[in-house]
């Protein structure tokens, strides 16, 4: 989850005043480079060099066991005119879209209730305790409760609806029951976030709202959402940039089906990479998805920015 | 900012609503070890019970290869097995050694860019921000072809070493930390002659002991959970993380007459060390995502 904040460019703390004279500035510098020197190496190594190599590698043909072989835009020709390639952005798209609006809903829904209700640190431990876990768990419970035959899930709905479903076995439910899986163990996460958000709201201007006669869903609409903007704006961009990238839970669930049904872009790019050995087309699609990322994050906080005010 | 202390409906909606929200979160784990505990040819006869069906221990028996082949089988197992303890060896190197290093690589980076006066400071650190911006997604295949080359595929100085030195995240993080640390001590202890890398170890470190244990924690979990990286780089089992192997017993599982108790066993014994975590650190693990979404 960690991964990939956008980056706040230049804090404002960055400028210290300088202390005078007791430290100094030559003596420093051996040490700090010295200091900086591992992540520097990291950097360079496992950061810089392999963005420059695979944006390099996109232009290529390159089936690993011999050297790359430059093809100019033969990859990107390809990735236009590629079935496969808008079929799978388009269900990633789709698995996005269910699992940003039904997640961060549901997120901020169950924050805004415990915030009302309870500050209680052992309820929001439970709601978190699926984030703990990962992917590949949460995706083996759950394809064991929406197993056809003997899962919980089905034999409930049997009982409601009189018989079960496929979940991962029918092309039109594999991206819901994929999204769902993502919601469940990413809900605690956003709604923790949330919370923590809401708690930066002074009191003082609920109290303000009521004395003017509002109502809670007033104070919620008008409220609450303005001031939690920035939060939910970063809430947000995660589960984008996060689900974007789905991979375990397609991987132990459906593997892509049926019949592609859940290809995601990451799942197709794996595939292309690892099953055909295409690298070169894999980076290509890499490339792709980066620069989709990049436009997706800009757009969202060009949003936040646009309109800055409300709190500070 | 309680609405009112009497229950009103709305009150008790809301009640009902935050019950059903743990219900829903904490249900499948419950599923898992009521179906661990359970016999695989009794539990097709009840699937919907609520408690294990025909109760045995044999599910983990199986999961862990204490089970002949026969017994195995007699209980619906596929003789198929987990060797734990290797698995979870190799998840405890892979998840120890890239949080220890990394954080305290990312520590001394963050005290060099927070507390040293040098040439290039913030030139240097706006470019190493700017890995914040390129996904995981795209550094991975390039990253294998390097570990590739380097010889290092199956091997855990290729799982460990993309992760180990630099994160951008972390360094950014601990950084704004120290900005606010009050200077006061330190130039107490540079007027007794001690020497900023001094200043480092005895004063600046255990003051950041708060943030660092956040990061450990985040890492940790992060890297134990991980499961694209061990996939690309690793085919052996003398490496392979648990989570991974998880995966990798789940296909080899039959199709046909899945041996669920097996893998839910499996699948438990895979979660626990997350769930140990939790419940020693849980209120740490709340309070620290709140911390980080702030920031």
């Amino acid at each position: 989850m960690v991964a990939t904040v956008p980056a706040p460019v230049r804090p404002a703390t960055t400028a210290r005043s300088p202390k005078r004279g007791r430290r100094s500035r030559r003596g420093e510098a051996p040490l700090a480079w010295l200091l900086i020197s591992p992540a520097i190496l990291g950097f360079a190594v496992f950061y810089a060099y392999p963005t420059i190599r695979g944006l390099y590698l996109s232009f290529t043909d390159f089936h690993v066991l011999s050297p790359p072989v430059w093809v100019g835009l033969a990859n990107f020709r390809e990735l236009l005119s590629d079935d496969v390639f808008w079929h799978s952005l388009w269900v990633t798209a789709y698995f996005v879209g269910l699992s940003v609006v039904f997640g961060i809903l549901i997120s901020l829904v169950t924050a805004v209730i415990m915030h009302r209700l309870t500050s209680s640190r052992v309820i929001r431990g439970v709601i978190l305790l699926p984030f703990l876990i990962s992917g590949v768990v949460a995706a083996m419970t759950w394809s064991w409760m929406m197993d056809p035959e003997l899962g919980i899930l089905n034999e409930l709905l049997t009982k409601l609806i009189g018989h079960p479903l496929l979940f991962f076995g029918d092309s039109s439910l594999a991206i819901p029951s994929l999204a769902a899986i993502s919601v469940w163990k990413s809900m605690g996460y956003n709604a923790v976030l949330i919370f923590a958000g809401l708690q930066t709201i002074p009191g003082t201007i609920y109290e303000a709202g009521r004395m003017d006669g509002a109502s809670e869903i007033q104070m919620f609409r008008s409220l609450t959402v303005p001031l939690l903007r920035n939060i939910l704006v970063m809430v947000v961009i995660l589960t984008v940039i996060g689900s974007f990238q789905v991979f375990d839970i397609v991987q132990v669930t459906t593997k892509g089906g049926p019949a592609n049904a859940s290809l995601v872009l990451q799942m197709y790019i794996y595939n292309k990479a690892f099953t055909q050995f295409d690298f070169g087309y894999a980076a290509t699609m890499s490339l792709a998805l980066f620069v989709m990322l990049i436009g997706i994050t800009f757009a969202q906080l060009k949003m936040t920015r646009a309109n800055e005010s409300d709190l500070n | 900012m309680r609405t009112a202390n009497r229950p009103s409906v709305g009150r008790i909606v809301a009640w009902v609503y935050i019950a059903a929200v743990i219900v829903v979160t904490l249900f499948p784990f419950y599923w898992i070890v009521r179906t661990s505990l359970s016999n695989n040819y009794a539990l097709a006869t009840n699937p919907s019970s609520l408690l294990p069906v025909g109760f045995t221990f044999g599910a983990f028996k199986r999961a862990l290869g204490l089970a002949t082949t026969a017994q195995a089988q007699a209980q619906g197992g596929s003789g198929a097995s987990l060797d734990v303890a290797l698995f979870l060896r190799n998840s405890v190197i892979y998840a120890t050694v890239l949080t220890a290093c990394v954080v305290f690589c990312s520590a001394t980076a963050a005290y060099a860019f927070a507390r040293l006066r040098w040439r290039g400071r913030e030139a240097m650190f706006s470019i190493l921000l700017t890995a914040l911006m390129v996904p995981t997604i795209f550094t991975l295949l390039p990253n294998f072809v390097l570990i590739k080359d380097l010889g290092l595929t199956n091997t855990f100085a290729g799982m460990i070493l993309p992760g180990a030195l630099f994160s951008a995240f972390n360094i950014f993080f601990l950084r704004q930390f120290m900005l606010n640390l009050s200077t006061e001590i330190e130039e107490a202890a540079t007027i007794d002659g001690a020497g900023p890398l001094r200043v480092f170890y005895r004063i600046v470190l255990p003051m950041s002991a708060a943030p660092i244990a956040t990061l450990a924690l985040l890492t940790f979990i992060n890297t134990w959970n991980d499961y694209f990286w061990p996939l690309l780089v690793t085919s052996d089992d003398s490496v392979r993380p648990l989570t991974l192997a998880l995966a990798v017993f789940k296909q080899s599982s039959p199709q046909t007459a899945t041996d669920w108790p097996g893998l839910m066993a499996a699948t438990l014994i895979a979660a626990l060390p997350m769930l140990l975590l939790f419940i020693v650190f849980g209120r740490r693990i709340v309070n620290s995502i709140g911390f980080t979404g702030i920031k």
